[in-house]
């Protein structure tokens, strides 16, 4: 198979944003009578570079603020770039606001050709495509109802379904998916299937990990306008941990002279270990997990919990649990501890596994945190996918 | 990817050529994108002028009459106070025709002026979250404007008409061309605005003001032989000429007020006013290139600085 074309070329792109306290004619003045070193600049992204291919799903991760916001209206040519160059081609959708457009005043009918007019549809393939897009919305009862007496999820269907029917080759999609009622969800996740499989382009940002783990065969993680990974969505996904970590892992501990804790509390180490085991070390269905979280102590509040959670490399939640879960008070006192969480009974599916552990406040603040702390493997019989395993068997007699 | 819809799509966007996004700088070839790219979304243009006259009286039972009430009511005001009570009216013959068509022409300016120089402000959820050619909001306020000001038209039809006073004259070449050159002018202008108060939020107050301001310098309520009378000959009646909306006033006037051409009671034109339409059009055009480049130049910060 051929390499695909490129659809959007993003070529060394900057954006400054240079932040203004007022905006009235007197503080211009007076702004532009002072030195432009009085100006506060914010560079939103630097120097970025990417090509995206057609027919691939680009999920565009970091924390709030990382500029992914600010590169998906670079791309759609929303905002320009201070530097550098975008270049695109065919044609496009974008989903920044679900009902940008919309006018209250005017009826659902009204709305959904202005809004396909927005996006860029004609009169003619309004008409053709408005059946669909009732349809798809669900509310054909209400089109003819000013869409101020909308419930604010209906709403947003009838916005989603206009979007989805402009037949776009990029679509550009910023944490719309988040809306609706779970039903209208699946609904929307499918299209977005469709969509991958008709060799559209999409570009979405996302903060639910889960989400881009199971959309995108492409993860771009942004921290602070810089990209730090460009890759497979597991590996995007585990570097999206790491700026997390760095986010807020600035634990309130301090060491004295001599190295020891004088506040906070420390992960030193995190084992895990299986009671059954294959010979390369996988794990089996059946045998005991042990969790081993050796820490120490400087000072902590009572009442303060250490927790692991197991998840899949794609960052889906598997397991979690913590010693308030298991009932267990942890004392306050300094000094070295060695805790073990066993979790009897292994009854996760094939594939790989991290464990994160964590110690936290009472009031969920954390004091400590290792992300991922370890992994391992689980292998079991041949045959079926899923986190979980049961002892499947069949069975089979004519009637 | 063994989806052949996949396949096709694929080739056909290899076929197509990458597009820098955002304009170019070059001041022709600028140009000339902007307007293909306003073209290209003509169609929305039409909607975003229907919804904003749609939306407008979407609640009122009158709907439509409201927006003739004001240029209505304007006239009952000057027509009494002005013409009957400050006596203008024996000075002025015809003088309803007169101040009704002066109106029409200034509502028509002011609203597109007002209304563009808003309009990017007014439409700032659709600015920060589509990509559309910008120019677009600007216009849909001409559009409406331009919508007003043919049913406000259609009155003085009608009402020059009925009074037997219809300017069935060679002279009405003035008005159409009036006309344009007041579109375009205010066209340009409202552009520009349009562009600048997303920065200075104050010129959308300033505007009103300067408004107010510029109904009294064009002879709307008053005559043009009172300006000539008070200031004829000097280099104030040249600035009060060099005014583009007073020519444009007298424009309609010349061309839709016929007793003021009478040979009677009729008032003296300012010299050469067909020159100096030409020559405001001109410029016009001129200014709208310039007010389109500078909002060209604008519109990219747009959406950070909403």
């Amino acid at each position: 198979m051929t390499t695909s074309p490129a659809i959007v070329d993003v070529a060394d792109v900057s954006k400054r944003f240079v932040l203004h306290q007022d905006k009235s004619l007197k503080e211009r003045i007076v702004a532009f009578a002072r030195s432009r070193e009085h100006q506060q600049d914010f560079w939103a992204l630097r120097d970025i570079d990417l090509s995206i291919e057609t027919g691939s799903t680009v999920g565009l991760v970091g924390h709030n603020g990382s500029g992914k916001s600010t590169l998906l209206k670079i791309i759609g040519g929303i905002i320009q770039p201070t530097s550098g160059t975008v270049r695109r081609r065919g044609r496009l959708a974008a989903l920044l606001e679900l009902g940008a457009g919309f006018h209250p005043d005017l009826t659902g009918r009204e709305n959904v050709y202005l809004n396909a007019a927005i996006l860029g549809l004609t009169r003619a393939e309004t008409d053709k495509y408005f059946d669909a897009i009732v349809d798809f919305s669900g509310i054909e009862s209400f089109i003819d109802t000013q869409v101020k007496f909308y419930s604010s999820g209906m709403y947003v269907r009838l916005a989603f379904a206009v979007s989805v029917h402009v037949d776009p080759d990029l679509l550009l999609v910023d944490e719309v998916l988040a809306v609706g009622d779970e039903p209208f969800q699946r609904k929307c996740l499918a299209k977005i299937a469709d969509f991958q499989r008709e060799g559209r382009t999409i570009v979405f940002v996302s903060h639910s990990s889960d989400q881009v783990g199971q959309l995108c065969d492409r993860v771009v993680v942004l921290d602070h306008g810089q990209m730090v990974h460009d890759g497979s969505a597991a590996d995007g996904i585990k570097a999206l941990r790491s700026t997390f970590e760095a986010a807020h892992s600035s634990p309130a501990r301090t060491t004295g002279a001599d190295g020891a804790l004088t506040s906070g509390a420390r992960i030193d180490d995190v084992r895990v270990t299986s009671t059954s085991t294959d010979l390369s070390g996988d794990y089996l269905p059946g045998g005991d997990l042990l969790v081993e979280i050796d820490y120490t102590i400087g000072s902590v509040p009572s009442g303060w919990i250490a927790g692991i959670d197991i998840e899949t490399p794609v960052g889906q939640g598997v397991y979690r649990i913590n010693t308030d879960g298991l009932g267990i008070e942890l004392p306050t006192s300094p000094g070295n501890y060695s805790l073990t969480i066993t979790l009897g009974g292994n009854a996760l599916g094939a594939g790989s596994y991290q464990v994160h552990a964590s110690l936290v406040t009472p009031q969920g603040r954390d004091i400590d945190r290792r992300q991922p702390a370890a992994s391992f493997s689980v292998s079991t019989e041949p045959g079926a996918v899923g986190v979980v395993h049961f002892r499947a068997s069949a069975d089979l007699h004519a009637t | 990817m063994a989806d052949p819809a996949a396949t096709l799509r694929s080739e056909r966007i290899a076929l197509l050529p990458l597009a820098e996004v955002g304009r170019p700088g070059g001041l022709l070839q600028g140009t000339a994108r902007s307007i293909r790219d306003i073209w290209s979304r003509r169609e929305l243009l039409g909607l975003l002028v229907r919804r904003e006259l749609k939306a407008r009286y979407k609640n009122s039972s009158l709907g439509l009459v409201w927006s003739l009430m004001r240029p209505l009511s304007q006239l009952l005001i000057y027509y009494f106070a002005v013409g009957e009570i400050i006596g203008l009216a024996r000075a002025i013959p015809d003088f309803a025709i007169f101040v009704f068509v002066g109106l029409t022409a200034w509502t028509l300016f002011s609203e597109i002026l007002s209304n563009a120089t808003s309009s990017i402000i007014h439409n700032q959820g659709l600015v920060k979250k589509v990509y559309l050619p910008r120019e677009i909001f600007p216009l849909a306020s001409v559009g409406g404007a331009l919508f007003n000001f043919a049913v406000q038209f259609l009155i003085l039809l009608i009402a020059v008409l009925a009074l037997g006073r219809f300017p069935l004259t060679l002279d009405i070449v003035y008005a159409a061309a009036a006309f344009i050159m007041l579109v375009t002018f205010a066209t340009a202008l409202g552009v520009l605005l349009a562009g600048l108060t997303v920065y200075f939020r104050d010129l959308e107050h300033l505007i009103e003001v300067v408004l107010a301001v510029l109904f009294w310098a064009s002879p709307i309520v008053y005559s043009y032989t009172f300006v000539r009378d008070a200031i004829g000959g000097s280099i104030l009646e040249q600035i009060y000429l060099a005014n583009p909306v007073t020519i444009a006033v007298l424009g309609f006037q010349r061309g839709l007020w016929i007793a003021g051409s009478d040979p009677v009671t009729g008032i003296e034109w300012p010299p050469d006013l067909a020159l100096r339409m030409l020559g405001i059009f001109l410029f016009s055009v001129v200014l709208l290139w310039v007010s389109q480049r500078i909002f060209s130049r604008l519109q990219g910060n747009f959406a950070q600085e909403l």
